[in-house]
């Protein structure tokens, strides 16, 4: 069972960041917002896909205590652009802004999920995470800030675009990941 | 949450502000670009004109800017538009019909994130075929105004879109790689009725315009 979180203020936004991802996963998914979470969720669910909002909504980040349970999470976790900075917030890296909207080629060094070389990518954010102050994560980017990391332990993925657009295979290898 | 619609009359703007009504917000008004340009890179074209007859239908103000349709400068048009729902209607967020279009989305959310307004593109990287059975089953009466790639030609205008039509393209979708919801500009629509109008729009009359596989429908409602 996948787990998909919505972080979502407006309901409405439910159809562009969390039901795309839905479509990918298509099967055996229970999708759930953050405010509604429960331990029971978190220990019956096989994987997690914390999934974005739009540009000017934030309310997710204005109580991280919702999401303390990042940090003890054991099992494979993907974060997709809000997802990508709470995660990064929970394990001690800094916010910090910045304006993208739109396609940006972006190098992967290495293989990340099944993405390498040059890809065009799908921006829509006005943060990203600083995660010097942070040694847990491996960045697979090369543009000066954080777009593809993984948690040098655990199996915790995170990308600052959004894979749904141009990338969804990256989302399908996630989902193979054991 | 206080929205306008950025209104063109076909499937994709009306699909999406009956998404935005269901979920419990205000549409405040539709906001319609009518471009002077038929190729138009940002806005559909064929019965523009019609959508005030839709607003009626819809008891739904309705802003309608004119741009001479150039590329970046419809741009400038555009916010033009959106500014004057801020200020005659108090708008707090921007609604559009987008599926795929990357070009057609970063401009908006480029607009919407320097006037502070929240932007939703409730059909966003949806499949194409379920749209088209959606509307099906949401009772959208949709006809074909426009046909704009081989082997789409004028005999498509004015046919609804039925389970017949959904068959159909899914056939050229595999054989030409024709998108089966038009996005791609293939073809453009326009509502006759839905859940949304208080009455259905009676087309009286129509011309055509075109050649080959490029047609247009202009309707007399």
């Amino acid at each position: 069972m996948i787990l998909i979180i919505n972080v979502c203020k407006e309901e409405l936004h439910y159809f562009e960041f969390v039901r795309p991802i839905e479509k990918i996963v298509q099967k055996e998914f229970i999708t759930k917002h953050y405010k509604e979470l429960f331990k029971s969720d978190l220990e019956k669910c096989d994987k997690i896909i914390i999934c974005g909002t739009s540009l000017k909504d934030n309310e997710f980040m204005k109580d991280p205590s919702f999401f303390n349970w990042i940090k003890n999470f054991q099992k494979p976790l993907l974060g997709i652009c809000a997802g990508f900075q709470l995660i990064g917030l929970v394990f001690g890296g800094k916010i910090r802004k910045k304006t993208e909207i739109g396609f940006y080629l972006e190098n992967f060094r290495e293989d990340f999920l099944g993405i390498k070389n040059e890809q065009e990518v799908y921006h829509l954010h006005k943060n990203y995470i600083d995660f010097s102050p942070s040694k847990d994560f491996k960045i697979f980017s090369s543009s000066q800030i954080p777009q593809a990391i993984k948690h040098n332990q655990k199996k915790i993925y995170a990308v600052l675009f959004h894979p749904e657009v141009r990338q969804k295979e990256l989302i399908k290898n996630f989902l193979k990941v054991k | 949450m206080k929205l306008a619609i950025l209104f063109s009359g076909g499937k994709d703007s009306v699909c999406a502000t009956y998404l935005a009504k269901e979920q419990g917000n205000e549409v405040a008004c539709l906001v319609s670009i009518h471009s002077e340009n038929k190729e138009s890179y940002m806005f559909h074209t064929p019965s523009i004109e019609q959508t005030k007859k839709q607003a009626e239908v819809m008891n739904t103000p309705l802003i309608i800017v004119k741009t001479k349709g150039e590329k970046e400068t419809e741009l400038l048009d555009l916010e033009k538009a959106i500014k004057k729902a801020i200020k005659d209607y108090k708008i707090q967020g921007v609604v559009t019909g987008a599926l795929e279009s990357v070009y057609q989305s970063t401009r908006i959310q480029k607009i919407c994130n320097k006037l502070n307004l929240e932007c939703f593109n409730p059909l966003w990287q949806k499949d194409q075929l379920e749209l088209l059975e959606d509307l099906l089953e949401k009772n959208f009466e949709v006809i074909i105004v426009g046909v704009f790639a081989y082997p789409l030609n004028k005999n498509f205008l004015g046919r609804k879109i039925d389970k017949k039509f959904i068959e159909e393209v899914k056939t050229l979708k595999e054989k030409y790689k024709i998108n089966p919801a038009g996005e791609g500009g293939e073809f453009e629509t326009f509502v006759v009725n839905c859940p949304l109008f208080n009455k259905r729009l009676e087309i009286k009359k129509f011309r055509d315009y075109g050649e080959n596989n490029s047609w247009r429908r202009e309707l007399i409602i």
